[in-house]
Order: C-alpha cells, then structure tokens, then sequence
C-alpha cells in the first residue's frame, strides 16, 4: 500500500503559559490518503481550527505553539520547514477555505488578480495567461459571466460567490490536498448545499484530498469517507463514515447522534440529551475528558487517559469502556 | 390541535380557539437617500403574510436568512411600525395600538431571544432577571412572593434553586436560555415568540433546550410561534409549520404532511438541502440542489418571487403572484397548484 498523503502524528498545540495555558489540540494522529475526503466534527472549541492551522503552520504565536509531533506531508516533515519554505506549500500544494471569505479576501483588488497571483507566483506564468486561467477557474465553480466578473471587487459578490472564489483560488495551484473549515456555516441552506456539492465535484475531477471541518453530522454523512471526532481537543473516535454512523463506538459520538432531532427519524421522538457542559480546556477532568458526562463511567475513566485503540482495522476510540467489536 | 386552516374558514376575529389572526400583514423598512433624504425605496421584509395560530399550538417558521422571520415575530408583539394589513390577538385588533395600549397585552405576548449571551443583563442576579417582569407588571407584590415565584420558575425551566442570586456569567449556553425561558414564562403568557431559540447553543445542548420546550408546551398548554433555521429542530417542536421565502409563506402545513408531502418547489429544494445523518440514506438520496441565491428584498423578482430559481417555473410564474390556497391537507402559493 501506497504512503498517505498526509500523517499527523502525535501533534499538540498550546496557547499561554502559566496555570492559565490550554492544550487545544492534545496528542492528535490521523492520516489522510490522496483524493479521499476527511471530515473532522466536534463541537465548538473541540480544536478543529486549531488543527487545521497546525498543519498549514498557521497557529499565532504568541500565544499559541506547536508543542509536539509531526506533520509529514508527501513525505516532509512540515514542522521542521521555515516560512519562506512553507510559503511555497500553502496556496499551492495545500490550500484552504476558511469560514468567512472576507477575512481572506483583500478588499481593494479585484478578484482577476487575486485568484491570479497565486498562478502568477507558484506555477511561473505570465500574467496574461495567469488571468485566462483565472477565468476558467471562475467558470469551473460556476461563475456567471466569468470574464467581465474578473475585474470586480469582493463587495461586489455575495456570500455563496465570495466562497465559490475561495474555491476558485484554492483550486488554482491543483492542490493535493484542500482544507475547508466549516466553509458554508456562515451560508444558507440553499447556497450551503451548492457549495458543498461544488467543492466535493471538483475535488472528485482534481483527485484532491479534502478535509472538511464542520459540526454538522448531516454534512459529515453526505460528503465524508472518514471522519475523526474531537471532543476536549483529543481525537476520540475515528472510522469511515459508514462504520461511524452504523456503530458509533464512543459515548460522547452515541451522544451526539442520539441527541440531534433528525428529519430521518420520526418527529416528536424524545431527544436524548448529553448531560451537562462541553469541557473547559483549562480544566479538564483526570483521566477521560469526557468522564463527567458519561453514563459509562467507570474508576479508570476518571484515573488514566484512554488514547485511541483499535476496536478493527479501521475503526479507532478512546474510550475504556467502549464494546469490543 | 394540529388541524389545518383552510380559506372556508371565517377569518376574522372571535373563533374561540384562534389566539392569533395575522391577516395580510406588511412591514417595509424605508431606505432614505438622495439629496433631501426622501425614501428611494423600501425592504419589504414582510410583504403580505398571513396565518392563523390556534390555542395551545406551535407554529414554525422557516426559511433562509433575510425572509422576514424575525420580522413577523416583532411584529406581533408590536415592536414595529406596521405598514398595512391586520393582527388581532384574542379576537382584538391590536395593530393600532399605542405603547400605552400594548403594556397589558405585553404580558400574555412574550418573546425569547435567539443569543443566551446578549440578552440577559450582566449585572443583574437570576432572581432579579426572572422577577423584573413580574415588577412590571405589578404582579406577585412583595419581594418574598416574587423571590417564591422565581424559585418556582427555575424549577419549571431545570433549574436548581440555589442558583437564584448567581450572575449570567456563572452559567452556561444551555442555562442562560433557560433564564430566558423562565424569564419569560414569569407572567404566565399566552402566546411565546421564541426567535432562533437553540442557534447559538452547542449541538450536545440544543436537545436540553429543545425537550424543555417541548415539557412545557404539554405542561403549560401555551401557544407558540418557534422561528428557527433548522427544519429538523423544528419538526420537532412544531404542529404546523410555515415556510417563508423572501418576506411571504409560500407553504403551511401541518407538520407531518409538510415533511412527508412538501409540495412547494422552494420547500421541496429546502429539504433536499439539508443533509441527513445517515450515510446509507444519503448514498441513495437525490440531491436537487437548486441554483441562485436569494435576491434582494428590495427589489423581489415579479410573479412568483421564486420563480428565478424554481425548477419547474412556467411563464405564467414570470407574471402572476400565485395566492396561498388550499391544497390537499395545507396550503401552498405556488401555480402548479391553481
Ligand atoms: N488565538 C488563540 N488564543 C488563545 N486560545 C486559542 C486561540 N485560538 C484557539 N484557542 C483555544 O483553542 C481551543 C480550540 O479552538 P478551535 O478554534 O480549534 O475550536 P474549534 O473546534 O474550531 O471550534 P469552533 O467550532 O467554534 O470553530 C479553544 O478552546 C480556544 O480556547
Ligand atoms: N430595522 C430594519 N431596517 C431595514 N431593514 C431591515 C430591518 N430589519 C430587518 N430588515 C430587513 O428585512 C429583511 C427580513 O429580515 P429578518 O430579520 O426578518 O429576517 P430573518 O428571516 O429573521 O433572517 P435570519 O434568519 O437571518 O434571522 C431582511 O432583508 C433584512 O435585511
Ligand atoms: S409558482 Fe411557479 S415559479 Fe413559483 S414555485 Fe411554483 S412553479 Fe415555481
Ligand atoms: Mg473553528
Ligand atoms: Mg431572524
């Protein structure tokens, strides 16, 4: 079998120091294979962005840093690179979608020149055929009248064709891999859906691998391979999509799947709701994050720190009480 | 209680068991521009809605953003100028009413907001949030009687007592809604207009929130309108459910027809839209993505306003408003049913 494209291992990530400093993102592995779509799900504050940045070398510091682990991507080992080396990786061999894309977007160019430069820059061509092929990029993600649009600004679009140019960016360099972290939150439902379906088409022709940060498990089971769940900033279960929703192996994941009102379920069925409040990460509980709001709990879980078993091949949790399979 | 209204109906005022009676109703927002300020033009964030809300029964209001559900849900409690059309409320005509008029029917109309965080006073303890209503309105007089009152509400929302003199930062999300809740449950209301009322909450804690409503609609017997985004939260909540594109309802329904039989082509694309928790159903789910997006209140395309973006616009949709009518077991604007 061929290597995966990307290998996070072991990764931690902090913010602060002192009594005040938390682990966002607390002794992460996973790996992610070409052209397959991972998504990554959990709760706010579960450390999702934060992994995102990790691996593209995005955390601020101060206050945040990269404590431990390794990032290999086609085989570097990303947190040993310096800028200018990860420069030439970001936008070109990994891009990214962000939530907002006016946070990404210079206001005062047009958009012909921002999704150029980038051609400009990592593939060397000249600037007229950099923005020919900008055109066709804007046409790919369904643009209207893609050649007189080039010259307008990003105020002049609206929110679901400011995120079609964000895929129209991150699709310029072909990347290998793209990350999109929650890229259609901010959208309605309608746009939500064309967006998403767009970004897992042209993902489908390109051959890229996808990871898509969202915390909605509808998204997760229409578009996903393989999903890793956070909670408390540690992975604490992964599998395919299909092995996820059949046997849900974890509490906190049977939690949540039981707790969502679901339109696939009969209407007026009870929720089941998780007990108590999503972990405060400077202080999380001995032992199993989870612990406080288990229903399974037992004296280990609230002693020792369960990491990420195998129950099958590919099917992983951290979780002491969890079935065998 | 989750019977569906038809035109043959009567319509106005005194049917005992219809609390609510939205006729017409709509709310432009003028824009001023030009060199003296004159209105140029207007939002028409609400622009010709009716319906009909009956003793004891949620109403849900769905749709995208911008499609005046927020909107109408002022509008109710009278915290808008209305631009024409009708609200009566308990067989009164209330949409003339002055500020003055309003107070005593404030108290049976209450409203619980979408963010748990921003609309609750940060200096004020438990007990003074939930009691302030109870102030005024002049209701239950002395400080130990409100302070008893409140106690009762907490408990009525999941509350413990001894939260009662807390601040709202001491609590989370999930309790600060319940504040709310409680906040507004203190007059004993008929009518509760909660605006996105789980949003903001944390996915493992919208389930609390939703199942208290759903305690107190059998408890309390209170009639509701439930405005949300979410079409499976509400689904769970709701009798009837309406569905608002672009400042009118182009659908309403009871729930289980609506879902299982969505007859709208907005509705219908609605649904396709929202992607299901089950990998195996969605493998083998169609997904009609319909195209465009939602245009500009301002300026509401002709005929039927979703007509730009429908997949079976015919060019009478270019043309005529298609009416609310009745089909089957609801009612639907659209002309594939006239
Ligand atoms: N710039 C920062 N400074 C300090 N702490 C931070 C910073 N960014 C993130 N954190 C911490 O890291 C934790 C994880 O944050 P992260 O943004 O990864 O959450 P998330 O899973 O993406 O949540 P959301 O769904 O809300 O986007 C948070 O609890 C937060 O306290
Ligand atoms: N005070 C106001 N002045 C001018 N326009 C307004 C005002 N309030 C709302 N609008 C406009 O009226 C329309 C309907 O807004 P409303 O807030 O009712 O939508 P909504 O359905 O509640 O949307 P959301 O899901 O985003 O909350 C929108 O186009 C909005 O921009
Ligand atoms: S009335 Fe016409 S345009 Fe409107 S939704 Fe129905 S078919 Fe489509
Ligand atoms: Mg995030
Ligand atoms: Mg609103």
């Amino acid at each position: 079998m061929s290597k995966p494209l990307l290998q996070v291992r072991n990764l931690t990530t902090k913010f602060g120091n002192g009594p005040g400093a938390v682990t966002a993102v607390n002794n992460v592995s996973f790996d992610v294979d070409a052209g397959e779509t991972l998504a990554i799900v959990g709760e706010s504050g579960s450390g999702k962005s934060v992994t995102a940045l990790s691996i593209l070398q995005l955390v601020p510091d101060p206050p945040g840093r990269i404590t431990g682990g390794e990032i290999v991507f086609d085989g570097i080992d990303l947190t040993k690179l310096n800028e200018d080396e990860m420069r030439a990786i970001r936008g070109n061999r990994i891009a990214m979608i962000f939530q907002e894309p006016m946070t990404s977007l210079n206001p005062s160019l047009t958009i012909g020149l921002q999704i150029g430069e980038p051609i400009n820059l990592h593939k060397r061509l000249p600037w007229q055929k950099a923005y020919d092929k900008a055109k066709e990029l804007l046409d790919r993600v369904r643009m209207p009248d893609a050649r007189s649009r080039l010259a307008n600004h990003p105020h002049q679009f609206s929110g679901g064709m400011r995120q079609r140019i964000m895929i129209a960016m991150a699709l310029a360099c072909q990347p290998k891999l793209i990350i999109a972290d929650e890229p259609t939150t901010a959208l309605d439902v309608t746009v939500q859906a064309q967006i998403l379906e767009l970004l897992k088409e042209l993902t489908r022709e390109t051959g890229s691998a996808l990871i898509l940060i969202t915390h909605d498990l509808g998204v997760v089971a229409r578009y996903a391979d393989r999903v890793c769940v956070m909670y408390g900033g540690k992975i604490i279960e992964t599998a395919s999509a299909l092995d996820l929703y059949a046997k849900p192996l974890h509490p906190y994941t049977r939690g949540l799947m039981a707790s969502i009102p679901r339109l696939d379920q009969p209407a007026g069925l009870r929720l089941v709701p998780i007990k108590g409040q999503p972990p405060n990460l400077a202080q999380l509980p001995p032992g199993c994050s989870f612990n406080p709001r288990c229903g399974e709990v037992a004296e280990r879980c609230r002693r020792d720190v369960p990491e990420l078993m195998k129950a099958d091949d590919k099917h992983m949790h951290a979780c002491w009480m969890a079935p065998h399979v | 209680m989750s019977e569906v209204l038809t035109r043959e109906e009567p319509r106005s005022a005194v049917k005992s068991n219809v609390i609510l009676d939205v006729q017409d109703l709509k709310i432009h927002f003028p824009i001023y521009g030009g060199l003296f300020q004159r209105e140029v033009a207007a939002v028409k964030a609400v622009d010709g809605v009716s319906f009909q809300l009956y003793e004891g029964e949620t109403l849900g209001l769905v749709g995208e953003s911008g499609c005046g559900k927020s909107t109408t849900g002022l509008a109710v409690l009278r915290m808008l100028p209305v631009t024409s059309g009708k609200i009566v409320f308990e067989g009164v005509d209330i949409t003339n009413y002055d500020q003055k008029q309003m107070r005593p029917i404030r108290r049976r109309i209450q409203m619980v907001y979408q963010d748990p965080f921003g609309s609750l006073d940060p200096r004020m303890t438990v007990a003074d949030i939930v009691g302030e209503p109870l102030e005024i309105h002049k209701l239950h007089g002395n400080r130990a009687e409100r302070r008893e009152r409140v106690m009762e509400l907490l408990e009525m929302v999941g509350l413990r007592h001894d939260m009662i003199d807390r601040y709202p930062h001491q609590f989370s999300g999930g309790q600060r809604q319940r504040i709310g809740i409680a906040r507004a449950l203190a007059v004993e209301p008929r009518l509760l207009i909660c605006d996105e009322p789980v949003s903001a909450l944390d996915v493992s804690i919208q389930a609390q929130v939703v199942n208290l409503f759903q305690e107190l609609q059998d408890k309390l017997g209170i009639s509701s309108i439930f405005v949300a985004h979410d079409l499976a939260v509400v689904r769970h909540v709701s009798n009837r459910i309406a569905v608002m594109y672009l400042g009118t309802i182009v659908e309403i329904s009871s729930r289980d027809e609506l879902y299982a039989n969505p007859k709208h082509p907005y509705t219908k694309a609605l649904m396709a839209s929202i992607p299901v928790p089950n990998p195996i159903v969605e493998a083998g789910r169609a997904h009609h993505i319909i195209k465009g997006e939602v245009p500009s209140a301002q300026r509401p395309p002709p005929g039927c306003r979703f007509h730009p973006r429908c997949p079976q616009a015919m060019p009478i949709c270019k043309e005529k408003v298609p009416e609310l009518r009745p089909e089957g077991k609801g009612m639907v604007a659209c002309h594939l049913f006239s």
